[in-house]
């Protein structure tokens, strides 16, 4: 369903979505955004020495993938709101299904399967070549509305 | 055994904590630091660093990297209280956000509530100025041996 559709306010999940890519910890880890097929936005990371966990194997630290999951996520749910409002990650598992191969980009694809009054729900693949293929796959939760104070300063009264 | 995992049983016995995290890219990217507390214990901390910002209006650390500074406490704490020189290999990683990391220094602790044969499990805690209010407490599953082992 939400492969077909465009995002609930194209406006609010461009915003938001350049507003959680460019957080400054996202921009550390080198995050982009990729692009989206309906509601689903894809981000990823490029292979960098500095994001490894483990030096003898060069595989990136479980904890970018983390990160990854989590940003890709928050976006998915921006494709699904109506208005701007501030979300905040209530719960996160990742299952780490197989290594990631040391120097290859790693993509992310979520989805905001349920978007309820109070929650929203996601799934998130990662990736080298294929959702088919996954390296991990993670299930997040997010509170709405979890600040008064909007995520973008200067969008006033939206 | 790896040369990573020799160089961490080597750091890890002479208490090197410092260079340890400088052996871990991502631990060093982070700005991780840890030592152990008067009974033994490890603790871990981040100090506060602009880089590691989720939320730039409140300001607050990134969820995200609350999860990768949980995952690595407990992965450098199970590694740190074992004999073997063989890297576990987390399997899953679960975690709930309580409150929002502020910007101030970030603590956790790890607590190995089972380690088996081939799989170990970690609880950890991360909180900031009060321990009773928690920020994140997460838990992990780790690999202990591969099945040719």
């Amino acid at each position: 369903m939400s492969l077909s559709q465009s995002p609930a306010n194209p406006a609010v999940f461009e915003a938001l979505r350049d507003v959680f890519v460019g957080l400054p910890h996202c921009v550390t880890l080198g995050f982009e955004y990729v692009g989206s097929e309906g509601r689903l936005p894809t981000l990823k990371v490029d292979w960098r020495d500095d994001l490894v966990g483990n030096p003898s194997t060069g595989v990136i630290h479980g904890g970018v993938i983390t990160s990854l999951v989590d940003t890709t996520s928050a976006v998915s749910v921006t494709a699904c709101l109506p208005q701007f409002e501030t979300i905040a990650t209530l719960d996160l598992r990742i299952d780490y299904l197989k290594a990631a191969s040391p120097g290859r980009t790693i993509f992310c694809r979520a989805e905001c399967y349920r978007l309820a009054g109070q929650v929203a729900f996601t799934r998130a693949v990662c990736f080298h070549d294929s959702p088919d293929d996954p390296i991990a796959h993670g299930v997040a939760t997010f509170m709405r509305e979890s600040s008064p104070l909007p995520m973008i300063p200067q969008e006033g009264g939206q | 055994m790896s040369e990573f995992m020799e160089r961490f049983c080597r750091l890890r016995d002479e208490k090197r904590y410092s260079e340890l995290i400088e052996a871990i890219p991502y631990a060093r990217l982070m700005g991780v630091e840890f030592g152990e507390d008067e009974q033994g214990d490890l603790v871990f901390w981040l100090p506060f660093h602009e880089r590691n910002v989720g939320n730039t209006v409140l300001p607050a650390l990134h969820g995200g990297l609350i999860g990768g500074f949980l995952e690595n406490a407990a992965l450098i704490h199970l590694m740190w209280n074992r004999e073997s020189q063989d890297a576990p290999k987390i399997v899953d990683f679960s975690l709930d956000y309580l409150r929002s990391g502020k910007a101030k220094t970030l603590f956790a602790r790890c607590e190995i509530t089972k380690q088996g044969k081939r799989v170990a499990h970690v609880l950890i805690e991360a909180w900031q100025e009060d321990r009773a209010k928690p920020v994140a407490v997460a838990r992990a599953h780790f690999l202990l041996s591969s099945p040719s082992a």
